[in-house]
């Protein structure tokens, strides 16, 4: 019997990738674990767009009139605040999940640059320390390689509460990437899954919090910018409770923040999306009256200057990238697609950091993958990327008639969607509505 | 000795002073007073100098120590000498929870008991309990020794990878992949040192030891319970 295409009806619930996830599941026994971020569209900066001046407003020019970009972070209570060149810092990630080549990479991009990058969970590497002139160190549930020398030639401290892409789990890197090196920085054993705690081992809640925070400080003398960073979900409590534990930076990152390796559960269907988390900090900021005392950084997503713009008018202080880093150094790039192919994926697919096969030698331990990213050509590419996102971020801000990028704000903005309007509270194109708001 | 009254001066004060010490310190026995309960208190220290505080300390007392010997003559909070690195700590009363928590190496010893989470994610520490630990201590145990001399709580050494757990009176339960393990005479003898070092007298024969099975190292769907 031919079969009639007319007569082939998809379902909607279960659709082709859904029917695949359950073979997989039921013929593996495993739930995926994968690496990258959210791959299903959510509402985000995209359906936001700014507002150039006009008659109403007139425009800074392009090119010649300043349009300065520098910010301060640490100012509450740090002897020693950090200031960067531009408001684009490099997010933590670990060496362990990215190869060492990686990591001095990105350290030398953010020096060339102006900027921070981050430890992450495993510790702080000599290559990173020594190539990187701003370096946010990362204390984490997993504690692994903390020690207090580290702490105290960090520039900034960053006490990791949670992430956007697994907000409420700890950290995963599977065994294969859990070579000699870094099972001794985490004092584990060689080759196994290490599933790291959700939680600190010495505190819970936020009074805790602020003992701990008092403790580091004090451990360094009160010279440090202490930095909390969430996972964006009880945004507005959370943002709130950090500054009450005496945070002099409030990291919150977006579920569409990456990860080396997490539930494919996690990513997608745990956290709220970046868009709608930077208004809930703003808020709590605001309504502390800590708006720009405690600097806002947001991450999760950020792909471009216009997302920065976007999201520095809703109010932050600086944003973060990760995954957008990443693919500056080669990640997804149509380059060894063979060795895509052996890891079971092609170039603009690839998700498989948890397998450290990376063919781009990014998120990977083997010498030979890792050769592929030569440190200073990898800071090359990255350190483009971050200019062309400076240069993008000041082209907008110039448009809106702006001498400094933190004068953007939500006036400068409207959005494409009713769900961006009400998530963003910045009013739906064409009109003055804004959903949740004025009674509507 | 030199004496430094916390009723007179700050907490601020004395981590500074103890900090701002050189390498070649003749400073090197302190004598803390009126402690009540301050958090923080001696952290971050890096020099071989003694700390004797003579009362109740709060939270996080002796944190991340390298090096020097710090002596509670009294109860400790949460987090007691968490993540040292080196040197030695005693507490001569009852430690609240959490105590030597991620810690790399060094000694604890707290002569009265422990509560919950004692030596969790402990990293290399030596940890010597002359009383009894609370539930799901040794949770996530990496390296070093926990010694209990009286009785462990609930889910004891939960999720441990490879340090090793020796517990003198009875076990109230044995966490996820821990398993109680043969003892041989080299364990005897390092259980002999340690309790020597921690100038606690108790028959090394009459414990017991626990460590991990390793059947949680590697996923498998046969474990998932477990987890």
């Amino acid at each position: 019997m031919t079969v009639d295409p007319r007569a082939l009806r998809p379902s909607a619930a279960f659709s082709q990738q859904v029917l695949a996830e359950i073979h997989r599941a039921a013929d593996q026994g495993l739930y995926e674990i994968r690496g990258f971020g959210t791959k299903r569209k959510l509402p985000s900066f995209d359906d936001l767009v700014f507002l150039g001046a006009s008659v109403s407003r007139y425009p800074l020019e392009g090119y010649r009139e300043k349009c300065a970009t520098d910010v301060w972070l640490g100012t509450r209570f740090a002897k020693n605040p950090i200031h960067l060149k531009i408001p684009i810092t490099i997010a933590g990630m670990s060496f362990g999940a990215l190869g060492a080549n990686a990591k001095e990479a990105i350290g030398r991009a953010c020096t060339e640059i102006g900027t921070s990058s981050t430890t992450g969970d495993g510790g702080m590497t000599e290559e990173e320390r020594r190539s990187s002139k701003t370096l946010v160190y990362q204390v984490l549930p997993s504690r692994y390689g903390l020690n207090p020398d580290d702490l105290r030639r960090a520039d900034a401290i960053e006490v990791v509460v949670g992430q956007g892409a697994k907000p409420g789990g700890g950290g995963m890197l599977l065994g294969m990437k859990i070579t000699e090196r870094v099972a001794k920085m985490r004092d584990l054993p060689v080759g196994i899954d290490q599933r790291s705690a959700c939680r600190h081992p010495d505190w819970t809640g936020p009074d805790d919090l602020t003992i701990k925070i008092q403790e580091i400080r004090e451990i360094t003398n009160w010279e440090k910018p202490i930095y909390v960073k969430v996972g964006a979900t009880r945004t507005r409590y959370d943002v709130a409770l950090a500054v009450k534990a005496g945070a002099d930076v409030v990291v919150v990152d977006g579920m569409q923040g990456g990860t080396a390796a997490t539930q494919d559960v996690f990513i997608e269907h745990v956290g709220i999306p970046t868009l709608p988390a930077v208004r809930l900090a703003v808020e709590a900021l605001q309504e502390l009256d800590m708006h720009r005392k405690v600097q806002l950084i947001v991450s999760g997503g950020i792909r471009s200057g216009a997302d920065a713009g976007k999201a520095l008018a809703l109010g932050a202080d600086a944003v973060s990238i990760g995954s957008a880093a990443m693919v500056a150094l080669g990640c997804n790039k149509p380059v060894h697609v063979e060795d895509y192919h052996k890891i079971g994926t092609e170039p603009g697919y690839c998700h498989h950091c948890h397998t450290g096969l990376c063919p781009v030698g990014v998120t990977t331990q083997v010498p030979e993958l890792q050769a592929r990213l030569h440190p200073e050509q990898g800071a090359h590419w990255l350190r483009n990327y971050l200019s062309v996102m400076t240069l993008e971020l000041q082209t907008v801000a110039r448009a809106c008639g702006k001498s400094h990028v933190h004068n953007l704000e939500p006036d400068d903005l409207v959005a494409l969607t009713v769900e961006a309007a009400a998530m963003a509270g910045v009013p739906l194109a064409g009109t003055n509505w804004i959903p949740g708001r004025n009674n509507y | 000795m030199i004496t430094f009254d916390l009723a007179e001066a700050s907490v601020r004060d004395l981590n500074q002073r103890l900090h701002d010490l050189p390498e070649d310190t003749n400073e090197r026995a302190w004598r803390v007073l009126n402690p009540k309960g301050a958090h923080a208190l001696a952290a971050g220290l890096e020099r071989p100098i003694e700390v004797l505080i003579e009362g109740h300390v709060g939270y996080y007392c002796a944190g991340m120590n390298k090096e020097a010997t710090v002596i509670i003559d009294g109860h400790c909070g949460v987090g007691v000498a968490e993540n040292m690195m080196s040197g030695e700590v005693r507490v001569k009363g009852n430690a609240s929870q959490s105590a030597g928590a991620s810690a790399h190496g060094g000694l604890l010893v707290i002569e009265g008991d422990a509560s919950a989470r004692c030596g969790i994610s402990m990293k290399g520490v030596d940890i010597v309990v002359g009383g009894s630990v609370g539930h799901m201590s040794g949770f996530m145990a990496q390296t070093g020794t926990l010694v209990v001399c009286g009785d462990a709580g609930q889910s004891l050494g939960d999720s441990i990878y490879e340090a090793k757990i020796f517990v003198q009176g009875k076990v109230e339960s044995l966490g996820a992949d821990c398993v109680e393990k043969k003892i041989g005479e080299h364990h005897l003898a390092k259980l002999s040192r340690l309790l020597a070092r921690a100038g606690i007298k108790a028959d090394p024969r009459n414990f017991r030891r626990y460590g991990s099975a390793r059947k949680l190292y590697n996923f498998h769907i046969d474990h998932a319970d477990a987890y």
